[in-house]
């Protein structure tokens, strides 16, 4: 299970006056279960490139190998490929179209071509997969909570069984609670399952959180690729390209600046606080 | 002066089984006391669901309430002859940008405003130009919206509202859509207006960062206004803030967490300024 | 496919044409169809002709762009050619086989009929071509703003021409992302028969339409809250004010129409093209 990219170029609308490259020559590889984040600011071409792992947009130029295979070759089955990288698009809700949430999670299965029962059984996996209440299952997904609608919609992609679940902006516009609730569940699901999880964020104190590595997105380029630590130790390179890092780091260096004996590495309150205590302890 | 009351307000909607017969009735605000006064600048807080955008429809008149009274710049809402005076006097944001820009061109949606209240048409294309000019989009005036970032679309949105010349803008979660550096442009903007404009600010979100400049906070759940008080007493009980479903900033987390580690720290810290300060003073100290 | 229809689209250019207050081209269009159809001679047609070339050199167009707005109606316009010419049966007899039969007069008619209905697209394409759907809009309200007399609600058919204008590119955007979402779940829709097919539009119709009602309870809400309360007493920020070039556009109008209609009534000679 992995995805590797080579030389990815992607131009939107070639030989047009609205010619432009959204994706330039990006080359990198995620492997089995591992759980990567993606950030950059609007327009920096990370949904364009997320839409390349499932094969719905076609790179104008490099190819792309799932589990070795190239997928612009001749034959390709692009709808198996469809769930196998299972693509959470932002506000998944708005998908939902159904008359009551289980019969929804089964619209995926059911493109596979399995049984009814087959269908029903993953579903309710999915749905349980996401902690979403089995008293609900029978209701319209319409008159869910906004919380419940989010999380029936992801189950929509998990039933298709995917090896890589994508999931693009997976908290925008709940509130901090369903934010911590999703991520706590994504990352549930990702330790359980061993599924490879990539996530795209705009939040990089729930990026720093959650994920082992981070690809940072910029005009179309990779700008960093690394661990949470490293590619947040460039805070300033971030902020030039409109990005950030989480604020405890920000505090970390501040501190550090006026003579405070700490590392400046941390990205999340706890490692701040222990770093923190630590110094204030030797 | 009192531009935003209420006394005891209930709003009920009517819940429907699935053939719409009403099957009893959902209280969305239960006995709300609220009391803003001009020129303040205050932030409801609130979850998903907790009743804080029903309330905030409320202030403009868009939802009357089913119990209770609320007066904007001193005028009933249940009132219908001061319906439009009503929604003159407070003018409101809303959510998603895309919904609630009328116009295919800025400035027209700028206009739309005044042109609904019978401004004099010389009067309109100087109010266009001063909002336009005050939310710093004068220079998108002849595009067309939609090619706009989803901050400058809320600042048109602002523009729009300004336009009506309110004493009152109430902004019902209008960062909820944005991305970080849209959710800073329009607080940005919010801000400047305050400066500038003195006019009275009701911001409704459930981002904590966008109220630390706040006058006063109201935390909303289930209905009720569950806690009162200016950010610094709000953000020091951050274990209550958690049972509302509601988060701190990372800042005030982390002095919460070294508080509890034994570090003699403030409560109620907001800015990282103010931590990195304190820890020094600390540090001196030992 | 979609793309290449240009009718209704609006191509910005500087032109006196661009410049004319709305209900000046609505009016002379109006009034350039009309004159299409009181006449039928030869010289008529090129008094059309000439009229409509000015209008369409002034106007900065490319030729060619308007054209290319002819082409999805070339089925409609070969239809009506083949019919008008083989089922006139005045006239003196040019050619018969089997059950057809070509007939001078047909002949005749069925050029003019041709001529006019592509006389009758270009025209109105000028006029979408050179104005705003937002001027358009604005002077269909004024152009038939009489018509409140009689109880039609004009100022809401415009406000909701105008927002329609203003939503269809977002609900198309919104297709497209129903759709990729859709297919990101396995969605086909590409293969099996008609019905198949609409059967697999329901999971992209269903979330559409339930956007599209969200969107439009949210913009009635914020039409209201920004006091909107209909046309009654609203003012206008772009009010239509009627300059020189727009008088002097009228007025050329109506030169043009008159002489259409005395060539139609007192020049009885023919010349036959042929």
């Amino acid at each position: 299970m992995s995805i590797k990219l080579e030389h990815l170029n992607y131009i939107y609308s070639p030989g047009t006056a609205f010619e432009k490259q959204a994706l330039k020559d990006i080359s990198l590889e995620i492997s089995q279960g591992e759980f990567v984040g993606i950030i950059g600011h609007t327009g920096s071409g990370k949904s364009t490139l997320i839409q390349h792992f499932n094969g719905l947009i076609k790179a104008t130029a490099g190819a792309l190998y799932y589990n070795g295979e190239n997928i612009y070759e001749e034959g390709y089955n692009m709808r198996e490929l469809r769930s196998q990288v299972g693509l959470v698009f932002q506000y998944p809700e708005h998908q939902l179209f159904e008359a009551d949430v289980l019969s929804d999670v089964c619209f995926g299965p059911k493109n596979q071509g399995l049984s009814q029962e087959e269908c029903e059984r993953r579903a309710k996996e999915a749905l349980d997969l996401v902690g979403f209440p089995e008293k609900y299952y029978q209701q319209s997904p319409f008159e869910l909570s906004g919380g419940q609608k989010r999380r029936a919609a992801i189950a929509g992609v998990l039933a298709m069984r995917p090896g890589v679940l994508v999931l693009d902006e997976p908290t925008a516009g709940l509130d901090p609670k369903g934010r911590d609730e999703i991520l706590n569940q994504v990352e549930h699901l990702h330790k359980s399952t061993n599924m490879t999880v990539i996530l795209v964020s705009h939040s990089m104190e729930d990026i720093a959180r959650h994920v082992d590595r981070i690809i940072v997105m910029n005009r179309g380029e990779k700008m960093f690729d690394g661990r949470p630590k490293e590619v947040f130790a460039h805070y300033r390179e971030l902020e030039e390209v409109g990005l950030a890092a989480p604020q405890v780091t920000y505090i970390m260096h501040a501190l550090k600046a006026r003579g405070l004996d700490v590392r400046t590495d941390a990205t999340t309150v706890e490692e701040a606080a222990k770093e923190i205590i630590r110094s204030f302890h030797d | 002066m009192k531009m935003v009351q209420s006394e005891k307000l209930i709003f009920e909607y009517e819940k429907r089984d699935e053939e719409g017969n009403v099957i009893g009735m959902n209280r969305a605000i239960d006995g709300v006391d609220i009391d803003i006064s001009e020129g303040d600048f205050v932030a409801i807080l609130g979850h998903n669901g907790s009743g804080k955008s029903t309330l905030a429809k409320h202030m403009n008149a868009i939802l009357v309430p089913s119990g209770g009274t609320m007066w904007v710049d001193g005028r009933d809402t249940k009132d219908p002859l001061e319906l439009w005076n009503v929604r003159q006097s407070a003018g409101m944001v809303f959510q998603n940008p895309d919904n609630q820009i009328i116009g295919t061109v800025v400035e027209e949606d700028v206009g739309f405003g005044p042109e609904n209240l019978g401004v004099p048409t010389d009067e309109i294309w100087k109010r266009v130009e001063d909002s336009l000019k005050s939310v710093g989009m004068l220079e998108y005036r002849s595009n067309s919206p939609n090619k706009l970032s989803g901050g400058q679309k809320q600042r048109v949105a602002i523009a729009g509202v300004l336009a009506m010349e309110p004493k009152c803008i109430v902004l019902d979660e209008p960062t909820a859509m944005l991305d970080p550096n849209g959710r800073k442009e329009v607080i940005r903007t919010v801000q400047e207006l305050r400066r500038r404009k003195k006019v009275t600010v009701i911001l409704i979100t459930h981002y904590m960062e966008e109220v630390i400049d706040a006058d006063h906070v109201y935390v909303m759940d289930n209905g009720h206004i569950v806690m009162h008080g200016n950010p610094r007493e709000i953000f020091s009980r951050v274990e209550e803030l958690k049972r509302y479903r509601l988060d701190v900033p990372q800042v005030t987390m982390l002095a919460e967490e070294l508080r509890q580690n034994g570090l003699q720290l403030p409560s109620g810290i907001l800015k990282t300024e103010e931590l990195v300060e304190a820890l020094c003073q600390l540090n001196w100290n030992t | 496919m979609i793309r290449d229809i240009t009718i209704g689209q609006y191509y910005p250019a500087k032109s006196v044409i661009h410049r004319l207050d709305p209900r000046v081209k609505i009016i002379c269009t109006l009034l350039f169809l009309i004159s299409l159809f009181i006449q039928r001679s030869v010289l008529g047609y090129g008094a059309a002709t000439v009229f409509l070339g000015l209008v369409i050199y002034m106007s900065r167009v490319p030729l060619g762009f308007i054209l290319k707005g002819l082409k999805p109606i070339i089925m409609l316009l070969l239809i009506t050619v083949l019919f008008t010419l083989f089922l006139t049966r005045e006239g003196q007899e040019l050619v018969h086989f089997w059950i057809f039969r070509i007939t001078d007069k047909g002949l005749e008619i069925t050029v003019y009929t041709a001529i006019r209905l592509i006389y009758l697209i270009m025209g109105s394409s000028i006029m979408t071509f050179t104005t705003t759907p937002n001027s358009l809009t604005d002077g269909i309200e004024s152009v038939l703003h009489p018509l409140n007399k009689i109880k039609v609600p004009v100022h809401e058919v415009a406000m909701m021409m105008s927002i329609a204008l203003r939503f269809i590119p977002i609900l198309l955007e919104e297709t497209d992302k129903i759709m990729k979402a859709q297919i990101a779940r396995g969605a086909d829709l590409e293969s099996g028969n008609i019905i198949q097919r609409a059967k697999a539009m329901i999971p992209i119709l269903v979330p559409l339409f339930v956007s599209a009602f969200r969107r439009a309870n949210d913009l009635a809400m914020a039409m209201e809250s920004r006091c909107y309360h209909g046309g009654e007493g609203r003012t206008k920020m772009k009010p239509l004010v009627y300059k020189t070039r727009d008088y002097l556009a009228y007025m050329i109008n109506v030169v043009y129409v008159l002489l259409v209609f005395f060539i139609g009534r007192f020049v009885s000679f023919h010349i036959w093209i042929f």
